[in-house]
């Protein structure tokens, strides 16, 4: 065997076949998600079929789940508490970002220690007695519990970030605005922030996911089913006294995953980079 | 005396002017949003938490102060018990499956391919998707009847029968092993990724002058310099897999007989759906220490950088 074959063969070994074997597992649910919501209901549950193809393709489970339940609603909810948790996290995140980068002031640190620590606590550590919290707020069974709450993760998360991404811009130009009369918010809004940009933009795409996807507090505060958002109202409301219509299922789980699958495809250079950014200094 | 006394008032005066220096003021302004959410929302339900779990408080009633009687009634309670074992199961299982397929997959992205940033999107999938959907997924995957993965694996002749995926205590703490792992797999390896490409490229050189085998690099030269990533990912992944919650409730609620329960879904089980708030809200306290010592080695790492 001449060494160009071996080459080839340590090149199958060592990355063709295992990365396989890596993007069959990742991405078999998503192909199984897929074709099951465009099966008929007697295809789905026929044994003898080709299961991993679609015979006859057909989109009833969507007219069907269009028609029966309030997912545009769930879609409508998700998207308004995911917009808005996400914008003002970031607003509140620059902020106090921008503060603990740049500013030295008696407690900062103190404070950067303990929005990293908050970054860390679990929601299940506290949802109980949040439950109560958001009671005495009037806000159970509102999409207003959640665009108050979300933000308690949202915040550490987008803060840690931007700490990180505003030491990383030089300080000169931001002093040199300054010395031209221009007050510290100032250079902070027109110098720094469109500096900040690519770091910006993937903590608002990252708080947006997050709160998308977020579950424990959804389905602990909200019961009323025009209320729900998306992620919880799929599980709860689609899944009837045990019955499981697996078609409408994975037609409406499909649909709840395309935003997020969309929004990162876009911006996936400022994914990647934001997040091993993070992972190397957060 | 005196002398003492006057240097604390220059020092408090010194103090005083720094506090009132421009940025003292402006760094306040910046971060009290954020401060008044977290205090309100993070810090407050936090001591409530430890309130409530020492109180009998049912819902609708607020109960009456108990002491420790809510641990002291869990450490004899077999459900919790077994709770605490599966819990332990659940998070090391994982997490060593995720780190060590995470390093491989590192490793193998690492290498040059064609298509190289389409395959690491699409890796990364599993990890942006919602959870709670993605996890119907594999409920409808683990099928009783209608499983897919029966049908691939008899199909393939890998398995003689059916496999009872969520029907058996044992397979349902496998199932949810693996889907926890296939859901934080893509964020060890993108990360675990960060750091790879962050080793200079001279130091294998040099290695390979030296005569250093392919397996004697890695040892020698990746694996002490992956450190420092591999510990936040792992302490990451340890806190967040401690006190996971959608991916049992999705598949097994807890069951079968108990054998999947770990902390979150127990203390939702009999905090929400039982109404036994105080209790609930002691279970779910068990995740506080798991925090803290996750917190203390973050910060030592941290600090030693």
């Amino acid at each position: 065997m001449s060494r160009r074959h071996l080459r080839i063969i340590k090149r199958i070994f060592g990355l063709y076949l295992p990365l396989t074997a890596f993007l069959f597992f990742a991405l078999f649910p998503f192909y199984w998600m897929f074709i099951s919501s465009f099966k008929t209901n007697p295809e789905l549950y026929n044994l003898r079929a080709k299961r991993l193809l679609i015979n006859n393709p057909t989109l009833e489970q969507f007219r069907e789940l269009f028609r029966k339940t309030a997912i545009i609603r769930w879609l409508w909810n998700s998207f308004f508490i995911s917009f808005l948790t996400s914008t003002i996290s970031m607003a509140f995140g620059i902020m106090a970002g921008y503060a603990l980068a740049r500013l030295k002031f008696p407690g900062a640190e103190a404070f950067g220690l303990a929005t990293f620590i908050t970054y860390l606590v679990p929601t299940t550590l506290i949802f109980i007695p949040l439950a109560s919290v958001v009671k005495s707020l009037r806000l159970t069974n509102s999409i207003w519990a959640l665009v108050v709450t979300y933000p308690t993760f949202l915040i550490p998360f987008c803060t840690w970030m931007l700490i990180a991404y505003f030491k990383s811009i030089p300080k000169d130009m931001e002093e040199c605005a300054m010395i031209d009369g221009c007050s510290r918010i100032g250079a902070m809004v027109r110098i720094v922030l469109p500096m900040a940009i690519p770091g910006i933009v993937f903590c608002g795409m990252f708080s947006f996911t997050l709160s998308w996807n977020e579950f424990v507090y959804a389905l602990t505060f909200i019961s009323s089913t025009t209320h729900k958002t998306i992620s919880v109202a799929v599980p709860t409301e689609l899944i009837r006294q045990d019955a499981y219509f697996w078609g409408e299922l994975m037609a409406a789980s499909l649909i709840g995953s395309v935003p997020v699958a969309l929004l990162y495809s876009f911006f996936m250079d400022y994914f990647v980079s934001g997040l091993t950014a993070g992972a190397l200094k957060g | 005396m005196t002398s003492t006394a006057r240097m604390e008032r220059l020092s408090l005066r010194r103090w005083a002017a720094r506090v009132i220096r421009s940025d003292s003021i402006t760094g306040y302004g910046l971060i009290s949003p954020a401060l008044f959410l977290m205090l309100l929302l993070l810090a407050y339900p936090f001591v409530l938490a430890v309130y409530i779990s020492l109180t009998d408080r049912i819902l609708g009633e607020p109960g009456e102060f108990i002491w420790l009687r809510n641990f002291l009634k869990l450490f004899q309670d077999k459900f919790f018990l077994e709770t605490v074992r599966n819990s332990f199961i659940y998070t090391i299982s994982t997490v060593s499956l995720k780190l060590v397929l995470g390093l491989v997959l590192a490793l193998l992205l690492n290498q040059e391919f064609p298509h190289k940033n389409l395959v690491r999107g699409a890796l990364l999938l599993p990890w942006i998707v919602p959870t709670s959907l993605s996890v119907l997924t594999w409920l409808w995957m683990f099928d009783s009847l209608f499983s897919v993965i029966n049908y691939i694996l008899l199909g393939l002749g890998i398995i003689p029968k059916k496999i009872p995926w969520l029907g058996d205590p044992f397979w349902a703490m496998v199932s949810v092993i693996i889907v926890n792992t296939w859901r934080g797999l893509p964020f060890f390896a993108v990360s675990i990724l960060a750091g790879l490409m962050a080793i200079p490229q001279p130091l294998y050189e040099a290695a390979k002058v030296d005569g250093a085998q392919p397996f004697r690099q890695f040892w020698h030269i990746t694996l002490p310099l992956l450190q420092p990533v591999i510990a936040v990912v792992v302490l990451f992944s340890t806190i967040w897999t401690f006190a996971d919650f959608q991916i049992v409730y999705i598949l097994t609620h807890g069951g079968p007989i108990n054998a999947t329960q770990i902390f979150a879904t127990m203390a939702y089980d009999v905090a929400l759906v039982a109404g036994r708030i105080g209790e609930g809200s002691a279970i779910s306290l068990f995740l506080f220490p798991a925090l803290l010592v996750v917190v203390i080695l973050m910060l030592r790492y941290l600090r030693r950088d």
